[in-house]
């Protein structure tokens, strides 16, 4: 029973990394960019809501309805400003740029906020459980991460296949010079996919930040489950990356079972394990 | 004699080709008077001095061995820590078993190489930006081996042993010796490596991989050989820094903070030049003695500099002096020169 229950605890976590990864394979699979602000970015989402709700008294539910836009423009503005230039420099440029935009965002708010611990207090729902069996309890918080990481991802599938400029986008991520051609201009394009990711970021911070407490230098871990549940997944899938991240949520789950010391070693190893056995991941999707 | 000849002839005579610029022999001589100067200084300034420049040559060190892989292997790495961590746990072990530490120091480099065969075949199934965050990834899991290793002090680190015999002078004045060992072996090893046929491989992988393949240069030897030289450096540089500072904790020793200086002081010194490195180091060590009581600024500062050098000078300063002055300490290319006309036999 202890084994089904670390079973489906890590898959509905696995859900809130898949939605956490889905920035980062946006990312890479349009611009070939991989953020390494980007757990820092989740974070940042995690102390916004806190200063709002602490400074402003405004309900949670309220605060997370803004910063989720709020971040979407912010994405477009860091494309447009900051990432659209270092794209002509190569692609050690982008790197070294959202390296960069890691380390200010981790002082920034170690300055900001000091070096201590935090939690976003989401309540009774981010407490309560309901009961399926005396050893496996599902809480309330877990499921709701789960069913909206599905709805996210779901959307963002069907904004791809379905809509003009979701077409749009893939073309671009095909090939930019063409899409310019007929009619794309590759900088909004890139903008709108930069908007995405950070959306979801925002969102999986918020989710993250009512689970599990958080400081101004977790980012960087946090990035390392993102891109494992990427590389597990396979690049340039989003299923793929939905399946990446249950993977990786249950083999924490599982390995936190066996010793609490082995949850993230579990998960690397995993991750290790794909790169040596299948290194084009779990659901190979269009070429890297 | 043909005219094909003689054209032959007369192109041969008006060009120079050397490896050394005119500028060369002035620097070689102006560093082999710096080398010496430094070699004095444990008996010239006091400890406080050597003690702080030991940090310095340890960044030079892990500057050069990242600009190897990056700059001129094309292997951008966020996990060298891996290696540091490595290698100064190695002289731990080494210095429990009776290994005098400074001795240890260089059998941490070749433990270092040694723990690259395996990790580079896995790293190197990575390519490109997902290489970077797959070598750290693989840093994390050294780090989370380590600490499970209670005969290395687990989570809390340990202490050096088997220096505590040494007169504390001498013990400054050797680390600080060794410091300037490991930095003269890194600039000398990258500068001789790049000098020899392995410099041209890699100028030719970096600049057309598939092409350099197709003229038999084995595009996965040399980055192999790249990647284990730069692990033994970093190693051999985590080694100093524990017998620098007596004991070694797993967290700060295996932290991504260590691939943030090294990235940016070549990035801002210039990726891809012997040169940078040591510009960028010098240039990140002052700012850090500089801004030592701002705390975290300071690194907000160096964050912001190094994007702003990857956007506006992609080539970092060493780039602009070379473009305003034409000066190239460690030349690993050619040069041609036209002979004055005077000198023209015909």
């Amino acid at each position: 029973m202890d084994f089904l229950n670390a079973l489906i605890q890590g898959l509905l976590i696995g859900g809130l990394y898949a939605l956490f990864a889905t920035g980062l394979s946006l990312m890479f699979g349009v611009m070939r960019i991989v953020n390494l602000a980007h757990g820092d970015l989740a974070v940042v989402a995690s102390f916004l809501a806190l200063a709002l709700i602490s400074g402003t008294g405004l309900p949670l539910w309220f605060v997370l309805v803004v910063t989720v836009p709020l971040f979407a423009v912010l994405g477009y503005l860091t494309q447009r400003v900051l990432l659209q230039k270092s794209l002509k420099s190569g692609p050690l440029a982008t790197l070294l740029v959202t390296f960069g935009l890691s380390i200010v965002l981790q002082n920034v708010l170690l300055e900001m906020f000091s070096a201590d611990t935090r939690t976003l207090d989401g309540g009774s729902f981010a407490t309560g459980s309901f009961e399926i069996t005396g050893a496996i309890s599902i809480g309330y918080l877990s499921l709701a991460t789960f069913v909206l990481a599905a709805l996210v991802l779901t959307g963002i599938q069907l904004f791809l296949s379905r809509t003009g400029l979701g077409r749009m986008l893939r073309a671009s991520s095909d090939d930019p010079e063409t899409a310019n051609l007929v009619g794309g201009d590759s900088r909004h394009i890139y903008g709108i996919a930069t908007a995405i990711a950070f959306a979801t970021v925002a969102l999986a911070g918020l989710m993250f930040a009512m689970r599990s407490s958080f400081d101004p230098s977790i980012g960087p871990s946090r990035l390392i489950f993102a891109f494992e549940a990427v590389v597990i997944g396979g690049l340039g899938s989003l299923w793929g990356t939905l399946l990446g991240g249950i993977i990786l949520g249950v083999t924490q789950s599982i390995g936190s079972q066996i010793d609490p010391a082995l949850t993230l070693l579990a998960g690397h190893l995993i991750f290790l394990a794909v790169l040596a056995f299948r290194p084009q991941g779990l659901i190979a999707g269009r070429k890297a | 004699m043909s005219l094909t000849q003689s054209l032959t002839e007369r192109a041969a005579a008006a060009l120079d080709v050397s490896r050394a610029a005119r500028s060369s022999k002035v620097s070689t001589l102006v560093m082999a008077v710096a080398v010496a100067a430094l070699c004095a200084l444990p008996f010239l300034v006091f400890a406080q001095v050597t003690d702080t420049l030991v940090n310095l040559f340890v960044l030079i060190a892990l500057a050069c061995m990242w600009n190897l892989l990056a700059g001129f292997g094309g292997l951008v790495s966020v996990g060298q820590q891996a290696y540091i961590g490595i290698g100064a746990y190695s002289v731990i072990a080494f210095a429990d078993l009776g290994v005098q530490p400074y001795l240890a120091v260089l059998l941490a480099a070749v433990t270092c190489a040694i723990f690259a065969v395996p990790t580079s075949w896995l790293a190197f199934r990575l390519r490109g930006d997902y290489f970077a965050v797959g070598t750290w990834v693989i840093a994390e899991v050294y780090r989370l081996l380590v600490v499970r290793v209670s005969s290395l002090g687990g989570a809390s680190g340990k202490s050096l042993t088997g220096l505590s015999g040494l007169d504390q002078t001498l013990r400054g004045a050797l680390t600080y010796w060794v410091a300037l060992g490991l930095a003269l072996a890194s600039i000398a090893g990258c500068y001789l490596l790049l000098r020899g046929r392995l410099g041209l491989s890699l100028m030719a992988v970096r600049d057309e991989e598939t092409a350099a393949s197709s003229v038999g240069i084995d595009v996965r030897r040399a980055k192999l050989l790249v990647y284990l030289v730069s692990a033994a450096g970093c190693g051999a540089a985590g080694g100093v820094i524990t017998v620098s500072s007596l004991s070694v904790n797993p967290d700060a020793i295996f932290s991504v903070q260590w691939s943030a200086y090294m990235i940016f002081i070549v990035v801002i010194g210039g990726i891809g030049y012997i040169e940078g490195p040591l510009l960028g180091a010098v240039v990140f060590f002052a700012l850090q003695q500089l801004l030592s009581d701002y705390g975290s600024w300071y690194l907000i500062l160096l964050g912001a500099i190094g994007m702003a050098v990857a956007l506006w000078l992609p080539r970092g300063l060493w780039g602009l002096v070379r473009d305003r002055t034409g000066l190239s300490l460690f030349p690993v290319g050619y040069f041609v020169r036209t002979r004055a006309a005077d000198a023209d036999p015909t």
